[in-house]
């Protein structure tokens, strides 16, 4: 059973990426330098996509690369420096009370993990891009038309919270 | 492949983001741990997607509806963040006790 799972190409690449993003994943919420978290989340991003190609999900990958490691990651980064967040080796950056989330985190996993069955995805084939934009267009036209309005909402929304309203106050220290 | 090792790897990255969303103080990184929770729920998708192959690829459109709002969500959250910052020069949550009594 086991040696028919590692006979397969495809598992030794995805034993490699899950590895991978596992790591990056848990540096994401261990490290105490905010930057290096950010930087770790890319690596898990970047896992992510991998896992999508090998899945025949092209298209996703890549918004997933342009989307999230080009524009969202960026946008942390601003985020980081405005806010000062503390990049120092000796900033506290957790609660002291390790133990109740790290409960509740196996918790989650035991809960979402209960599961026996097998099904066996085909690999290699790729869902061609034409059929998700006609799909877009088609079946999901109204949801994507909300989705578009709630990023434009999200823009404006964005853009009034983070404007000074009265110049002078509120100056940087 | 068999579909079980890509939920156990979204359960485990989920479970990870969970923890990380009660245990950091500073609110950029919660919204990282978030991020990686949504990360989970696309790995999920796709993943169903690519085992049940439906004729509307809806695993893939719903991977992409997810992506968009939380770009949304990255957008205002960091502009919350940032103006909590210029009102309370802390971006610590567990600072933030004003709302409490």
């Amino acid at each position: 059973m086991m040696g028919g799972w590692f006979a397969e190409a495809s598992n030794w690449w995805f034993l490699l990426i899950a590895v991978f993003i596992a790591f990056s994943a848990l540096r994401v919420v261990t490290a105490t330098n905010v930057v290096h978290s950010a930087l770790f989340l890319v690596g898990a991003l970047a896992g992510t996509a991998g896992l999508f190609l090998l899945l025949g999900a092209q298209f996703v990958a890549w918004v997933l690369v342009l989307v999230y490691i080009g524009a969202v990651i960026v946008l942390f980064l601003f985020g980081i420096m405005i806010t000062r967040a503390p990049t120092g080796p000796k900033v506290e950056v957790d609660h002291s009370r390790r133990g109740f989330a790290a409960t509740a985190a196996v918790l989650v996993y035991s809960s979402v993990s209960a599961f026996g069955h097998t099904e066996v995805t085909k690999v290699g084939t790729g869902t061609a891009t034409d059929l998700i934009g006609t799909q877009l267009m088609g079946r999901f036209v109204l949801p994507f038309e909300a989705v578009s309005f709630v990023l434009l909402a999200a823009l404006v929304g964005g853009v009034t919270l983070a404007r000074r309203d009265t110049p002078g106050e509120g100056e940087e220290q | 492949m068999s579909l079980v090792q890509f939920l156990v790897l979204g359960a485990f990255m989920f479970s990870l983001g969970v923890y990380g969303l009660l245990i950091r103080r500073n609110a950029v990184m919660v919204l990282l741990a978030i991020e990686l929770m949504l990360n989970a729920v696309n790995l999920n998708l796709i993943a169903f997607e690519a085992a049940l192959r439906t004729a509307f690829a809806g695993g893939q459109i719903f991977a992409i509806f997810v992506i968009t709002v939380a770009a949304a969500e990255v957008g205002i959250g960091l502009a919350i963040v940032l103006l909590i910052f210029r009102n309370r020069r802390s971006a610590n949550v567990d600072e933030l006790d004003v709302m409490r009594w």
